[in-house]
């Protein structure tokens, strides 16, 4: 495929050794920290032509392309790639695993230089803020003082809006898509259900499961719940409806529905990449997270000088359009040249993820008028 | 970014020849975006967009301008008083559904508004009514009565009577036919007129 990147490897940047351990928001020392980080076209001369792709959640660095051997492409791989919404045949594609994480970064599961035993839970609550303080790390190692674009959605889209807000003057553009500048309680209760199934299952032992068996139970109820609202009334609807699974068993309370099956099916798969640890450090970060804390927006993005294109889907009820509203009436009062469009789409909060065509249609057009405005 | 070569419409010339080089412009129901990105060019103005449909939205972005999607009902309250130099409503205020909300802010948010209205008084629509007895249709207003996104029906002397009565000030009007201007009998010979209003 010519649109493919093709084989891609994820690779790994150490930093904050002892004792010049990184400082968190909580006023916690972390190091050393180690980033999982894949990049995808080349920087140019100038360094100009960098974009950092932020992932949501579950997310991990390795945003596109193929890892040899493997069938599937990385997440977003539908949107970064040759000729596509991120053209790695323009632009140098850079997308890190958040700390904290399980899938490369430092995280709960990484070995604690202190004890040289598994963190667990001795393992600094983390922030979105600190998420981004990595990642200015891993740019100035890479030689970027400033970035085309940052861009992601959900979790990502909130490192963006802290980007933007600790960062103004690192980012030429920014893409919000399908976030919040902060948790609205209704995400926060939904987060909570999740921590809990995983913190009820007898296998969590306070987080010391690590060598023993893992509380996959309990993580695969939380990523239940959690898929239930990246969905929507109509995707759920038109993917399952009422239809029954055909091997349904005798036994009771088996998966009848296609839906279960569904639920199961990803609860169960998601156990196998994920730490149920990394679930409760990223969650907590995400509920925390506030860009504004607590002023209002728009006056922490008073110092921003970056074009900016937030992107809300109509189905998301989980981000719904009215937190998007939100950033761009921040916008508007700080003065920001922004663009704001709402996606008709039937994914719910899904949507950033397979609303391909509308999106990829905005963010490519909008990334070409920013990397213009730099060459004029 | 090149300006397409097609015929620029009178009201387009128009309203390009009030805008100021560089000034701060937001276009309340901007469309597909031809009339931000003749500022933008002839102009360098700093633009802003409003528009609702979806599609015109993706066509914005694709000529480089800032738009944002929303209804004019509730899309200005956000704004501080006097964001910006020039508020452009052409064509739209007969569609929104709370043209008094929408002009006091257009009015609030820009130092000086641009309205483009249609003028139902024109000669043609009263002679279609009166001898026709039926909904006029014309090049201008071309909907039948079941599908025209026209909720208010106004003339230039009813738009008069609207500043008078809420003290706003008319800097100056433009009255046009179908090509050119209109200079007797505004309010019997003119299809469109475009009327620069202020508040203090």
């Amino acid at each position: 495929m010519s649109d493919s990147l093709g084989i891609v490897e994820t690779k790994y940047f150490s930093f904050a050794e002892p004792p010049n351990e990184l400082t968190l928001e909580s006023g916690e020392k972390l190091g050393s920290i180690t980033l999982a980080y894949e990049t995808y076209g080349e920087l140019n001369k100038e360094k100009t032509n960098a974009i950092l792709i932020l992932h949501a959640f579950s997310g991990d660095a390795h945003a596109a392309g193929f890892h040899k051997g493997a069938r599937k492409p990385g997440w977003w791989d539908n949107m970064i790639g040759p000729g596509k919404a991120f053209d790695t045949e323009k632009y140098f594609i850079i997308c890190s695993n958040v700390i904290g994480g399980c899938q490369g970064s430092t995280g709960p599961g990484s070995i604690n230089p202190k004890t040289n035993k598994i963190y667990g839970l001795d393992f600094p609550m983390v922030t979105i803020k600190d998420m981004v303080n990595t990642q200015v790390q891993l740019i100035n190692f890479l030689g970027i003082k400033k970035l085309l674009s940052a861009a992601g959605g959900s979790m990502g889209g909130m490192q963006v809006l802290q980007w933007m807000v600790n960062y103004p003057k690192k980012i030429r553009s920014a893409i919000p898509i399908a976030t919040s500048a902060k948790h609205s309680p209704m995400q926060i209760a939904f987060n909570e259900v999740g921590r809990q199934a995983i913190m009820a299952d007898s296998h969590w032992l306070n987080g010391n499961y690590y060598n023993k068996k893992k509380p996959v139970k309990g993580l695969s109820v939380a990523r239940m719940v959690g898929h239930i609202t990246y969905m929507s009334e109509n995707s759920m609807e038109s993917k399952f409806s009422r239809r029954l699974k055909t091997d349904r068993g005798p036994a009771k309370f088996t998966a009848d529905f296609e839906v279960e099956g569904y639920l199961r099916y990803t609860g169960d798969s998601f156990t196998k990449r994920f730490d149920p640890n990394s679930y409760l450090y990223i969650t907590k970060a995400m509920d925390l997270f506030d860009a504004a804390k607590g002023k209002p927006l728009s006056h922490v993005l008073k110092n921003l000088d970056a074009q900016v294109l937030v992107i809300a889907f109509k189905s998301d009820w989980l981000y719904p359009t009215s937190q998007s509203k939100e950033i761009v009436k921040a916008c508007k009062m700080a003065g920001i040249n922004a663009t704001f469009c709402e996606i008709d789409s039937n994914y719910g909060h899904d949507a950033f993820l397979l609303e391909v065509e509308k999106e990829a249609h905005l963010i490519k057009h909008f990334l070409q008028k920013v990397y213009n405005d730099i060459e004029d | 970014m090149n300006t397409p070569n097609t015929e620029i419409s009178i009201d387009y010339k128009i309203i390009l020849d009030i805008i100021p080089e560089k000034s701060s412009v937001l276009d309340l129901g901007c469309g597909t975006g031809e009339l931000l990105l003749l500022l933008s060019n002839e102009k360098k103005i700093k633009g802003q967009g409003v528009e609702i449909d979806e599609n015109a939205i993706y066509e914005c972005v694709e000529k480089g301008l800032n738009v944002f999607s929303g209804d004019l009902d509730s899309g200005l309250e956000d704004y501080a008083d006097k964001s910006f130099d020039y508020v452009i409503l052409n064509q739209c205020i007969q569609q929104v559904i709370k043209p008094v909300t929408v002009l006091d802010d257009a009015l609030r948010v820009g130092k000086k508004v641009i309205v483009g209205i249609p003028n139902f008084a024109n000669y043609k629509i009263r002679f279609q009514l009166f001898f026709m007895g039926k909904k006029p249709i014309t090049k201008w207003l071309p909907y039948e009565w079941f599908e025209t996104p026209n909720l208010h029906y106004l003339s230039v002397y009813d738009f008069f009577d609207y500043c008078k009565g809420r003290k706003i000030k008319i800097e100056k009007t433009f009255y046009m036919g179908a090509v050119r201007k209109v200079n007797i009998l505004p309010n019997f010979f003119s299809q469109n007129a475009i009327f620069i209003i202020s508040r203090d």
